[in-house]
């Protein structure tokens, strides 16, 4: 071989080279740097989740959109036409808040399986195992941005102008619906290896949480009077994603107050009325606790995968 | 010589879950079912593995070897005492074990490359090493999942050292794959060797270890009961396997037969190189048992010179004292000392019934010219 002198003089080097500990306790800062060095890996698997989840089918990555898109036209058919419930511009309705939701049910439903589904890898190759959930997380935003780029397509088609000036909020909301999802991702992946009930449980909790949030109606228009003469709105917004949703929809679809399509063309309050600090202001609280609830996530996870082996 | 592997008092305990239910309904339905128990599969074990050391691993099947190996590499946690390593590491556990069988040849080697730890830059500039290695050629842009299995393994392992690794961990891997690429492998575990790289070798084949390792540790049953050199701690090794062997031997068989000593005519296990030896096996049995007769002749190496046996004629003992005479009319080897492994086997071959390791040791004395391990006699002139 070539390169046997280099070879010698890197391996001396080697006495100046610190010891690094394999088997200590891995404290949450520990975690967090091995976790950033592995961005590297992080990527290699995003790509790969992609690649495999489309390399088969003829329409490909296509799928990604597709599918929301098809998911789109059903609810648009059933709530706009059949129940005829008056909203005007339903779809962009829809397909703002469809693309937060998306994301949040694409990468818990990959993610919760993950760590049984790979576990060959998880007991023979050493890397920080919330990676391979993270890793479809990770998947779900490039079907965000994909998603996000069609929404934009179809606002140029409408020629409808979103709401410039509370632009600069949606990085904040996409931040806490990131590290939501992460959290949960986290979370769930590493519950499903003890309890394999999780992976059907969680497609219950999705389809009932997805109806908790604002997304085929306007929590305005519905539930919130109700709500409010209880004194109990605070509740509603204990779901995260809502506040995240009605962000996007501020954005994208912008009105707050309509016309109803539908005769006698009463006044309907699609979203709440706040001003762009109260969005501000929430967001932002928001991104901490999720930030928060994500080193959570990561403290739990790093109890849970003590007993990994055995359990697998 | 600096130490890259530091072991201090690594204990690893396992729970294992009799009949616990894995799923909700049956969980709750049956809370108090099954039962924990505590298994111990590390017992305070401290080593060192030094950078130009080659280790081997050896114990039976359950001995601990691959939970100690994967403590190493960080996938599993001892649950008392620490592991310390210096410079990269590249693992081989399983081979092929993050692949993904849907990806190409090619995509597989970035993928891999990265959950051993190494960056797509790094990859990229070893990449056709890795392919030329490997002899995967035109389907490294194939599907993984159409290879055949040695095509996968080949894949694997030419990834692993092909990334330039300090220390390289190696788990029962090159059982596979066919000769020529065993052939292949183990002259690039050589190649490191050269280079002045660690590597931690795992396997049930003594020859291997024998071949390879400078030294050797054996586990039993998560104790380490010999760190040494490697033919120490093989004569332990095979030693414990032959007591425990007699500890679950049902027909008493084993502990019936005993090797007293080896003698000679003139009591001197020295001898000129060419000469021949005798040598007088006294064995007490208990029982009447024929069988064959085994004996291997090793270099202090760890080489084997010979392994002979008693050629079809079955040794016939009696109850009381018995005497097996060998006979070694030449002894063509040159200088050194020798070691002498003899054994009682069944008339199959099968099972060993006594063995003793360095029975005896022969010190062969030579004057002559040549170099090596036997003298030939070539003679070499013009014509």
């Amino acid at each position: 071989m070539d390169d046997v002198v280099p070879a010698h003089v890197e391996r001396r080097a080697l006495e100046g080279v610190a010891f690094r500990t394999m088997s200590a306790r891995a404290s949450l800062f520990t975690r967090l740097r091995s976790l950033t060095s592995r961005r590297e890996l992080l990527s290699s698997l995003i790509t790969s989740d992609i690649r495999i989840k489309y390399k088969n089918s003829a329409l490909g990555i296509l799928w990604s959109m597709l599918t929301p898109g098809l998911f789109l036209a059903i609810y648009y058919v059933v709530f706009s036409v059949f129940l005829n419930n008056g909203y005007p511009n339903f779809a962009l309705y829809l397909f703002s808040g469809m693309v937060v939701w998306n994301m949040f049910q694409t990468a818990l439903q990959s993610a919760t399986g993950v760590i049984v589904y790979r576990a060959g890898l998880v007991k023979k190759v050493a890397f920080p195992r919330e990676i391979l959930a993270l890793a479809n997380v990770g998947a779900s935003v490039v079907y965000f941005f994909i998603q996000i780029g069609v929404l934009v397509l179809y606002l140029l088609l409408l020629g409808h102008a979103p709401q410039w000036s509370f632009l600069w909020i949606l990085p904040i909301a996409f931040g806490a619906l990131y590290f939501f999802t992460a959290a949960l991702a986290v979370l769930t992946s590493a519950i499903t290896v003890y309890m394999r009930d999780m992976e059907h449980f969680i497609v219950i909790i999705l389809q009932l949480w997805f109806f908790m949030s604002p997304i085929v109606y306007s929590y305005e228009d519905s539930i919130a009077p109700r709500l409010h003469s209880h004194g109990v709105a605070w509740l509603y917004f204990l779901n995260p994603i809502t506040l995240i949703i009605l962000t996007f929809q501020r954005v994208f679809y912008v009105a707050t107050t309509v016309l109803s399509t539908k005769p006698p063309h009463s006044v309907l309050h699609m979203l709440p009325t706040w001003p762009m600090s109260t969005y501000f202001y929430l967001n932002i609280s928001l991104l901490g606790l999720m930030i928060l609830l994500f080193l959570f996530a990561e403290v739990i996870f790093g109890r849970l995968e003590r007993n990994f082996e055995s359990e697998l | 010589m600096s130490t890259v592997i530091n072991v201090e008092g690594v204990s690893k305990q396992f729970k294992i879950h009799h009949g616990r239910h894995q799923s909700l309904k049956e969980r709750m339905l049956h809370p108090k079912a099954g039962s924990t128990e505590i298994f111990n599969a590390l017992a305070d074990i401290s080593f060192r593995v030094d950078t130009n050391e080659t280790v081997g691993l050896i114990g039976h099947n359950g001995s601990g070897k691959s939970t100690l190996l994967k403590c190493i590499c960080g996938v599993l946690q001892p649950t008392s005492g620490q592991i310390r390593l210096r410079g990269s590491l590249a693992a081989l556990l399983e081979l092929g074990a993050g692949f993904q069988t849907e990806l190409s040849g090619r995509d597989n080697v970035y993928l891999y490359g990265a959950m051993l730890g190494f960056s797509r830059k790094k990859i990229d500039g070893i990449f056709d090493d890795v392919v030329a290695f490997s002899e995967i050629g035109q389907f490294i842009d194939t599907q993984v999942k159409f290879y055949s299995s040695g095509m996968y393994v080949r894949l694997a392992f030419a990834v692993a050292v092909n990334v330039d690794p300090d220390i390289l961990v190696v788990d029962e891997v090159l059982a596979v794959g066919d000769e020529r690429f065993q052939a292949k492998c183990i002259d690039r575990i050589r190649t490191f060797q050269d280079e002045g790289r660690s590597i931690l070798l795992v396997t049930h084949n003594a020859d291997q270890v024998r071949s390879i390792c400078d030294r050797a540790i054996v586990l039993e049953h998560g104790v380490m009961i010999a760190d040494g050199p490697t033919h120490d701690s093989l004569r332990i090794f095979r030693e414990h396997l032959m007591e425990s062997a007699t500890v679950s031997d049902q027909s008493g068989l084993m502990s019936s037969i005993n090797f007293d000593s080896v003698t000679t005519p003139t009591g001197s296990f020295e001898v000129r190189s060419g000469a021949g030896l005798h040598f007088d096996v006294n064995i007490t049995s208990q029982t009447a048992y024929s069988g064959n007769f085994l004996m291997e002749i090793f270099t202090r190496g760890g080489l084997l010179v010979s392994r002979s046996d008693a050629k079809g004629s079955p040794v016939n003992l009696l109850p009381g004292r018995n005497c097996v005479g060998i006979d070694l009319p030449q002894i063509p080897l040159l200088d050194g000392i020798y070691d002498v492994n003899i054994g009682i086997v069944d008339p199959h071959g099968s099972n060993v019934i006594a063995w003793r390791e360095q029975a005896a040791s022969i010190q062969v004395t030579y004057d002559g010219r040549e170099g090596g391990l036997v003298e030939l006699g070539a003679a070499i002139r013009q014509q």
